[in-house]
């Protein structure tokens, strides 16, 4: 697959303005993980996945769920620009009376395919969407999960429960981001990532998650790797609050909440890059 | 009543080929014909309750109707959050089947002693319960469940043989049925009303009978149906008796009781005298069989016969 390496970059740039204006907007937190995650969702929704936002709920569409719903912020945004509903709605993202909540409701809006928040669910629902549709549909199931949700021992039952069943049609993000809610991540040591996914018998990959070039080609590669008979999983190296300098890499980027000052530098170093 | 169910879904599970059923490695001498007869539909996910809730959500949403498995502790304890979230929250078409509620599994001790999760389930907005209390209510009951398309937990206990006669009207969930009158045809004239759930209705009957013998009316109602409740009926059933008893093999906090009291309190019903009969609030260390735990707590035939006389006269 060609990428349009400008056109993504233009894009998680107007995604993270997004991010950013909801955060100022609504006064409220979680704008780390959700620029951390900005240039996956360009990558999956403006090119790997197989969706007709006029026709949200098209039987034959890959599904996409966030599992580490509070980057909600990230996903609407996604929504918005692909086209499942209008930007505008953006601005009812948590305030009172609002339509998005803080973390992603599936009867909030188009798109939405599961209400997440509590970590360590997305994975499970999402072999059981990859079990009902393998080799019914050409759909696949990518679920998205924070480093530190890896934390969660159902993400590992999930993870065993697919590779036992071949759902090749399966593909999990990790997004690395190394910060979890109190800690950097390994509060509880995660490390080697990559092996426990292995040794749990899946495809493993990683990719720089900030490199939509990168990504597309990781994505790409597990579609190839269904001949092996695994689930894929796609560890993405990301960069928590990535382009606000005042917190990047930080753990206070989870929490963190622009102020009017913050928020033109941001915006301006948004449009520097 | 746990055959009971099995051969009630096999007759569904040939007719819908869209469900599917999901056991957390339980099954053992009771779920081998569904195995043998509907091979991919039929998955062991292995150990891993909050797994199989979460993948039954899943499913669910990709337009399956899923059943799911387990010991009662298990199916809604281990996974209270997944039923929560992953299939409340959506309102999925999932059934959570928990076997061997209350003290069915009474010498395995408190690990295996199910006295929350009537509570704990109604508690959960969109959840249905479902408490069959003999063979009858249960094959009516798995046939309703899946009637339904959101979620319901079904509570099995051990196969009870009906000792009165079972009714001939339709079984609807948010149902109740009159198993004894109390007096010639004519429910308001019991001295009292006694409502149970589940595998407790015998105990019901046999206290219904020890205390006509005495001279105390007893109205029975089965309550199968303990969300949504037939309050219609409670109402009804509760005009003119002296006093509204409730038996059931779950805590005394949060289950039927519970529900019958806040019922009748917020309704026009006149006040009466009232008790729960049901498993204490706490954890108990006896070791021994369902009979014997129950008895030592109060809930046989002959000790809530005791307590309804001795409140009633």
């Amino acid at each position: 697959m060609v990428v349009d390496t400008k056109k993504h970059a233009e894009l998680s740039k107007l995604l993270q303005k997004d991010i950013l204006d909801m955060a100022f907007n609504s006064k409220t937190g979680h704008i780390g993980s959700a620029f951390s995650i900005s240039d996956i969702l360009t990558v999956l929704y403006f090119g790997v996945m197989n969706i007709r936002p006029e026709q949200p709920l098209w039987s034959d569409r890959d599904y996409f769920i966030l599992s580490k719903g509070h980057a909600a912020a990230a996903l609407y945004a996604v929504l918005a620009r692909r086209g499942f509903f209008s930007p505008d709605l953006l601005a009812e993202y948590r305030i009172d009376g609002g339509k998005l909540h803080g973390h992603p409701c599936r009867d909030a809006a188009p798109g939405i395919e599961l209400s997440t928040g509590s970590l360590g669910h997305g994975l499970s629902v999402g072999a059981g969407i990859a079990l009902a549709i393998l080799n019914k549909t050409p759909g696949r199931v990518f679920v998205l999960l924070g480093d530190g949700e890896c934390n969660e021992g159902v993400v590992w039952e999930a993870a065993m429960f697919a590779s036992t069943q071949r759902l090749t049609n399966l593909i999990a993000i990790v997004d690395r981001n190394k910060f979890q809610g109190f800690d950097a991540a390994g509060a509880v040591d995660l490390m080697p990532l990559e092996e426990k996914w292995r040794a749990f018998g899946w495809d493993v990959q990683t990719v720089n998650g900030h490199d939509t070039v990168a990504l597309t080609a990781a994505f790409e590669a597990a579609k190839i790797n269904t001949t092996t008979g695994c689930p894929s999983v796609i560890i993405a190296d990301t960069v928590a609050g990535k382009g606000i300098a005042e917190v990047e890499n930080t753990l206070l980027a989870h929490y963190y909440v622009p102020t009017e000052q913050s928020y033109k530098d941001i915006l301006t170093a948004i449009y520097a890059k | 009543m746990r055959s009971d169910f099995v051969a009630q879904l096999i007759i569904e599970m040939e007719a819908n080929p869209d469900i599917i059923f999901l056991t957390g490695d339980l099954g053992f001498h009771a779920l081998e014909p569904l195995k043998e007869k509907f091979g991919s539909r039929f998955i062991n996910v292995g150990i891993a309750e909050a797994n199989m809730v979460g993948v039954a959500a899943g499913l669910a949403l990709a337009g399956k109707k899923v059943i799911t498995y387990s010991i009662a502790s298990f199916m809604t304890m281990r996974c209270y959050e997944q039923i929560r979230t992953d299939v409340a929250y959506h309102n999925l078409d999932v059934k959570f089947i928990g076997v061997g509620g209350g003290y069915s599994y009474g010498d395995q001790g408190v690990t295996h002693h199910t006295i929350e999760d009537i509570a704990i389930m109604r508690a959960l907005p969109n959840v249905k319960v479902v408490c069959p209390g003999y063979s009858w209510e249960t094959t009516e009951a798995t046939k309703a469940l899946l009637r339904d398309t959101g979620p319901v937990y079904l509570r099995l206990g051990k196969k009870i043989p009906p000792t009165f006669a079972v009714p001939t009207g339709p079984f609807e969930l948010g149902k109740g049925f009159i198993l004894r009158t109390g007096t010639e045809n004519d429910t308001k004239k019991a001295d009292g009303l006694l409502v149970c759930a589940g595998n407790v209705v015998h105990t019901a009957i046999e206290a219904a009978d020890i205390l006509s013998a005495q001279g105390i009316s007893l109205c029975v109602i089965s309550m199968p149906s303990i969300k949504p409740l037939d309050t219609a009926l409670l109402i009804e059933s509760t005009t003119n008796v002296r006093g509204v008893f409730t038996l059931e093999e779950n805590s005394v906090i949060g289950g039927l009781g519970s529900a019958v009291a806040e019922t009748l309190l917020a309704s026009d019903a006149p006040k009466t005298k009232f008790h729960a009969f049901g498993l204490p609030d706490k954890f108990i260390k006896t070791v021994g069989s369902r009979e014997f735990l129950s008895a030592s707590i109060g809930i046989d035939a002959a000790s809530i016969a005791r307590t309804i006389a001795e409140i009633l006269k």
